[in-house]
């Protein structure tokens, strides 16, 4: 049913669609008006049976997602930045008991300097885990990758992350087709776990491995991963069968059979980008999108496939590696390897800054023209940055870096163009 | 089992045990109808207080629950002793997460057995000293506060022995750890406020708080049964002597459970919704000494650069304990 509604409360709707046993939630921004939302629903009794757990903290929201799912239940979290960096010891546990817990990450930066705005710095600390991450570009795609997350951990029994831009997503209204409980109940079985906690087939869940079989569970983790590579193709065409459209998907092209240059992006900033490339391809540049949907696992086959014809790309990220680049572009990189291929990087958006499309028609020129240096700070004010530079160099008492930024620019609240 | 008749001599001594109990109230190591929760052949020391305390608890839960039980266990000496992969004590479904959250583990199989209406299946958490008192403190307090159904059971050896002894915030003063030598000017751990826990889980207004020893299983058994009675979130901490850390003799365990009853320095009691409803009276009350004494732990409190003032210190504590608790009969002074 098509509605005009919130991104954060169609989750909400999507969630409620998948039939989840127990939900834990611990708010943090800007993530709370998904659960706000679940929480109603089971409250009101609209979503039974289930269990809404408030919890004292998002370390305690994954280790009651661990136990709910550990016994057997559908279990879904959300949450945020510090928030998933507070639960990490937990996030690394689900996944390496291989628990099928479903979690929305409403994308953003993590400080200090404390910022509630997005970036892709939180979803991306947790590369490694072991967890696979989803990418939406728009709120239908938040909506559809939920219902299909649930599919793919359960049948890997592995957990999954379903990431969507903080604020740019989760808080904006849109037009959303929210399918109904008839569609998702065809597309989605009852969970039916492959190991659980029950008194009449006691196991032993947890137990300590030395290094005689570590390495062996740790390779099963990363097998899953390379299944899930197969998987997730088969489960968008099941999905477009059931629900009638294209969602999910390890890539998405967008003109990039032709282009000489490709732009490489994941999450919400791929709508700007292509609006972008379509003004540039008006005017005749040989320019297209590649966006990567499963971050985890990484889709190198499908990246070096989409990439076979063109002469250079850029990767756009909402990201930094700090003291090497790119994140995503280090993959992507790896996906090219022998190709012979120019490729660069723009770290753009952080902690919330916007990126504009008059931005990213200089930039996406000056890739063209290969006069980018490898790795690009797309609209860094440069003034603030050298002018602390300086004063560190000849100050050694120069005090907090932000507040000096913030006392140079001589704002207090957000101002950006 | 067989009926015992009791001999005269017997009566007033502590090795009588069982002898003097009724067959149904009696617990014994073996018996068809236990269910050998924990498997022999696990790795615990030898005179193992929480391997012995995790026995009794588990067993006493798992026959009140008739049978339908599942544990979570935190990081620890109970958790790396009886699961050495790929081998498992547990006759029991067990699950161990992480050091710092089996409450919170235990909170959601309680809610999955909620939502699948499986209200037969009971939850057990457990942790040792460090996992309940220190990192896993912020998870049972949110377990408390929800009033979760689940019994969470600490076994208290007082230091973080399974990475070699270290203190935890259940550490005694005075107690030598591998992180509170016995130097300087004031060996051993300070004295700090203390983090009386199960007072702590009392004052969350959690319908059932209690405290027990290995040297009293019958005691144990009863509080795990009376606890399961009920629902809701519920505590019991359990004193466990640990021969290793302690440094006393593996023979010693259940005679130093005694000895810190005896002496006041752990009270024995039990508490419904916030309410102390009954302690363990001390039968004979002891001198801290004699707790202390056969314990390397605080050796450097006697001898010849003894410290007899820190000593009196930890007298002043069990003398507290007996008044704030009532552990000593009205107008007994006890034997010491």
């Amino acid at each position: 049913m098509l509605k005009q509604i919130e991104g954060s409360k169609a989750v909400a709707e999507a969630i409620a669609l998948c039939r989840p046993e127990v939900i834990c939630a611990y708010p943090i921004s800007p993530q709370t008006h998904i659960v706000e939302a679940l929480g109603e629903m089971v409250k009101s009794g609209r979503l039974t049976p289930c269990e809404f757990i408030n919890v004292e903290s998002e370390f305690a929201a994954m280790s009651v997602a661990i136990g709910a799912s550990a016994a057997g239940a559908r279990a879904y979290t959300a949450t945020a930045s510090q928030g998933l960096l507070f639960m990490v010891e937990a996030v690394y546990n689900a996944a390496g008991l291989g628990l099928p817990i479903v979690m929305t990450v409403a994308n953003r930066a993590i400080g200090a300097p404390i910022n509630i705005w997005n970036d892709h710095s939180d979803s991306l600390s947790q590369r490694d885990s072991g967890w696979m991450q989803l990418f939406a570009e728009t709120n239908q795609e938040a909506v559809d990758l939920h219902i299909q997350a649930f599919r793919l951990a359960e049948e890997l029994s592995m957990p999954i992350m379903v990431c969507m831009d903080g604020f740019i997503l989760t808080h904006a209204f849109e037009r959303v087709d929210i399918p109904s409980q008839e569609q998702v109940d065809a597309y989605l079985p009852p969970f039916d776990p492959r190991q659980v906690l029950d008194p009449s087939a006691p196991v032993s869940i947890g137990a300590m491995v030395g290094p005689e079989a570590f390495m062996e569970v740790k390779y099963l983790a990363h097998a899953k991963q390379m299944q899930a590579i197969e998987l997730i193709p088969q489960l968008a065409a099941d999905f477009r069968q059931i629900f009638g459209r294209d969602s999910g998907g390890l890539v998405r092209s967008y003109f990039s059979e032709d282009a000489e240059t490709v732009i490489i992006a994941m999450g919400s900033v791929l709508g700007t980008i292509k609006d972008t490339v379509d003004e540039m391809r008006m005017e005749g540049h040989k320019i297209g999108v590649l966006g990567i949907i499963s971050y985890r696992p990484f889709p190198l086959e499908q990246v070096r496939d989409a990439l076979i014809h063109c002469k250079r790309f850029l990767v756009l990220e909402k990201s930094l590696a700090v003291g090497m680049g790119g994140i995503v572009a280090t993959d992507v990189r790896m996906a090219v390897t022998g190709m012979g291929l120019k490729g660069y990087t723009a770290i753009a958006g952080l902690g919330g800054r916007p990126i504009f499309k008059s931005s990213l028609h200089k930039l996406f020129r000056q890739t063209e023209a290969d006069a980018l240096p490898p790795v690009t700070f797309l609209d860094l004010d440069w003034d603030a940055v050298n002018k602390q530079l300086e004063r560190e160099k000849h100050t050694r008492h120069s005090g907090p870096i932000a507040e000096n930024i913030l006392h140079d620019k001589g704002i207090v609240s957000a101002k950006f163009g | 089992m067989g009926f015992q008749p009791v001999k005269f001599y017997q009566t007033g001594t502590y090795t009588v045990g069982n002898r003097l109990l009724a067959p149904d109230e009696r617990s014994v190591q073996a018996d068809q109808a236990r269910s050998n929760s924990i498997n022999s052949g696990h790795r615990a020391c030898q005179g193992c207080g929480e391997a012995l305390g995790a026995r009794y608890a588990i067993d006493a839960a798992m026959a009140e629950s008739n049978n339908q039980l599942i544990a979570v266990n935190a990081t620890g000496c109970l958790e790396v002793f009886s699961t050495p992969y790929p081998e498992s004590s547990w006759q029991v479904p067990w699950i161990h997460s992480l050091f710092g959250n089996a409450p919170a583990v235990a909170t959601g199989i309680a809610a999955a057995m909620k939502v699948k209406g499986r209200h037969d299946v009971r939850v057990v958490a457990q942790g040792g000293d460090g996992g309940t008192t220190d990192i896993g403190f912020g998870c049972l307090s949110g377990m408390f506060e929800r009033n979760d159904d689940v019994l969470y059971i600490c076994y208290d050896n007082e230091a973080y022995m399974n990475t070699g002894v270290q203190r935890s915030s259940a550490t005694p003063p005075a107690a030598r750890t591998a992180t509170t030598m016995p130097v300087g000017a004031e060996p051993g751990n300070v004295f700090g406020q203390g983090k009386n826990v199960p007072e702590i889980a009392m004052a969350h207004g959690i319908p059932f708080v209690a405290t027990a020893t290995v040297a009293d299983l019958r005691d144990l058994e009863y509080k795990v049964r009376r606890a399961m009675g009920m629902h809701g979130a519920r505590y019991i901490h359990i004193f466990v002597p640990c021969p290793l850390g302690w440094g006393t003799a593996s023979h010693d365990t259940i005679r130093i459970a005694r000895l810190a009853k005896e002496s006041g320095m752990f009270p024995v009691f039990e508490a419904e919704h916030g309410e102390v409803t009954g302690v363990l009276k001390i039968r004979r009350k002891v001198k801290v000494e004699d707790y202390l004494m056969p314990q390397k732990r605080f050796a450097h409190l006697f001898g010849k650069h003894a410290h007899p003032e820190t000593v009196a210190r930890i007298q002043a504590i069990a003398d507290r304990n007996i008044r704030k608790y009532g552990l000593l009969d009205e107008g007994s002074n006890g034997d010491a």
